[in-house]
């Protein structure tokens, strides 16, 4: 290196005028930089905080009222101005909808992330208008999947049912799992499809390694889903309905729980209040399970992943 | 078009020259772009193709005939068209936007780009490995597997057979024989590329492509794929893109220069890489342009 200052002349002064603005745009620098992590950490800890925030009214609020009796039984009578009983009908219910409802979804959203990621030309026109189509069903507010589903419902002369809320709910998941998935599949490196059609693969046979390379992403897809399901209040309203009993055929209503936590957050008594924080907590737990389980095996099934 | 319309008359001279090296058809001297020594049809030959990506004309007016076995590489500067051609060569870019192709591409006598082509039928019979290794996300066995797979072989013992058969023709065998279950993501990036190379073996096909296949390796590693080339020259047809011209002069028996998606000039690697004919040819060769 020293010959080389030799050469240029003093240690830093190599070009013109270097030298002279280096001083002041070093302290600049750093304060962007300074400036830049500050936002950054002061933007994490918000939302961390109120998340935090959320849970901790829910849990304050709700734990004590939470009992074995509240998620083992169905409500009893007088249990809407505080006596004894529980919200089995809406656990169940809500389980019912949200399984339902990303199993169906799944069986509609597969096949078209498949179709407009390995068989349709890549942005071809019908492939962008897809993409576009459920941009725009993403953001429709579930109050009108529910109004869509209740019109549904009054012309084809049908009353609430399960039935009816798993096929709203799975309207309104349709775009959210396809959209997740496309994302995933367009992660998937071009070369994976160069290499199977090399090997002589058909695109079905193509899609089925993309389907396998995109398995981890499909589990978050379908964990982002269930928590929008399950957590849906608007959809169900009018589809599920509500009822106190636990249903045992598709054609009844069910309960959920977002309405459980809705009805009950409405009533003048207390302790029916702080039943439907517990509600929250029940459903803030069935999510969280579900996350854990969706990852673990989301990590295992994706093990060959390239 | 003066420069293309002199390479194709060079042709001939070459096909003459190139019938002293092997007197073995005297054929080869009368058709029009044929190689010489040729004592059966080539695999594959280019008749007047003509590439257009997005409205920009990439390969023009490509004529040109692969010697059966042997390594053919494809030379020229970056941006030329040797990754086009190569990938037109098994119909791998038609699935980019935009691409028109005109001309025809022989394989087997077949012109790949007729309608009535059975596209899979085609491919099974060109390998390719790509610039970096990519193997499918699942086993290292199902990697050899999968291609016998999807053909129709279904019985254990006879895949078993299969993947030994191939990891051993890449000196893979020793190195994974005790954790074939374990996913192909995990090996390094040079038994990766290794283990695509069975991976094309396996459905048994005539051609190999390999566009810039050691770019992304370390030296060993790339040493160890040369390596196996030269091998596998005597019973496959090679066909490399590369950028690297000590590689093309370490490995080619044929080379193809291109430039700005011309073939300038074409014929036994020693002519063209110690006695370029063409101004072009000479410069890139002396690395004037690159």
């Amino acid at each position: 290196m020293s010959h080389l200052r030799i050469a240029t002349g003093a240690p830093g002064t190599a070009g013109p005028g270097l030298g002279s603005a280096r001083q002041s745009n070093r302290r600049r620098r750093k304060l962007e930089a300074g400036m830049a992590k500050g936002l950054m950490l002061t933007c994490t800890g918000i939302i961390t905080g109120s998340l935090l925030l959320i849970l901790w009214s829910i849990v304050s609020k709700g734990l004590p009222s939470l009992s074995w009796e509240m998620i083992t039984s169905i409500p009893g009578g007088g249990f809407y101005i505080g006596k004894g009983g529980g919200i089995l009908n809406a656990i169940i219910g809500s389980i019912y909808i949200s399984l339902g409802s990303v199993a169906l979804a799944l069986l509609v959203s597969v096949p078209v992330v498949l179709y407009i990621n390995a068989y349709a030309q890549s942005h071809s026109v019908l492939v962008n208008f897809t993409r576009l189509v459920f941009d725009v069903l993403f953001g429709i507010p579930s109050i009108v999947y529910g109004a869509f589903g209740f019109t549904l419902m009054v012309a084809l002369g049908l009353r609430a049912s399960l039935w009816a809320g798993i096929l709203t709910v799975a309207l309104m998941v349709i775009p959210i799992l396809t959209r997740a998935m496309d994302e995933v599949f367009k992660l998937a490196p071009p070369e994976l499809s160069d290499a199977t059609y090399s090997l002589g693969a058909t695109r079905w046979e193509t899609a089925k390694v993309l389907l396998r390379q995109s398995v981890s992403g499909i589990v978050t897809a379908i964990l982002l889903s269930f928590g929008r399901a399950i957590g849906d209040a608007a959809t169900v309203l009018f589809t599920a309905g509500y009822t106190d009993s636990i249903p045992t055929s598709l054609g009844q209503p069910a309960a959920t729980l977002p309405l459980a936590i809705f009805f009950q957050l409405g009533s003048p008594i207390a302790e029916v209040r702080n039943r439907a924080y517990a509600a929250a907590v029940i459903l803030t737990v069935i999510v969280l399970i579900i996350s854990l389980a969706g990852k673990y095996f989301g990590k295992r099934l994706s093990r060959y992943k390239v | 078009m003066s420069q293309q319309s002199s390479t194709i008359g060079s042709e001939v001279t070459w096909s003459a020259e190139g019938a002293a090296v092997n007197t073995a058809d005297a054929n080869a001297a009368g058709s029009a772009g044929a190689y010489p020594g040729a004592s059966e049809p080539p695999h594959l030959s280019v008749r007047n193709l003509h590439v257009h990506v997005g409205g920009n004309h990439i390969l023009k007016n490509i004529n040109i005939d692969i010697p059966n076995k042997g390594i053919t590489s494809f030379i020229g500067p970056s941006g030329c068209g040797k990754t086009t051609l190569l990938k037109t060569l098994n119909r791998l870019l038609d699935r980019q936007k935009g691409v028109v192709v005109k001309g025809a591409v022989l394989v087997d006598g077949v012109n790949i780009y007729d309608k009535e082509v059975e596209v899979t039928d085609m491919r099974k019979k060109m390998g390719l490995l790509s610039q970096r290794p990519f193997p499918l996300p699942m086993s290292i066995f199902d990697n050899i597997a999968y291609g016998p797979r999807i053909h129709g072989i279904k019985k254990k013992k006879q895949l078993e057979e299969i993947v030994e058969y191939y990891l051993r023709a890449t000196h893979l065998w020793e190195e994974v024989k005790d954790r074939l279950n374990q996913s192909a993501a995990a090996l390094s990036i040079g038994q990766q590329q290794r283990l695509c190379l069975a991976r094309g073996l396996a459905v048994e096909p005539e051609i190999i492509l390999g566009d810039e296949p050691t770019s992304a390796l370390d030296p060993v590693s790339t040493q160890r794929i040369e390596e196996l080339f030269l091998q596998l020259k005597d019973k496959y047809t090679l066909i490399l893109v590369t950028h690297i011209l000590r590689q093309a002069r370490r490995l080619s028996d044929t080379i193809v220069f291109l430039y700005m998606g011309e073939i300038i000039e074409y014929g036994p690697a020693e002519d063209v890489l110690l006695h370029p004919r063409e101004k072009l040819t000479q410069e890139y060769v002396k690395g004037f342009i690159s």
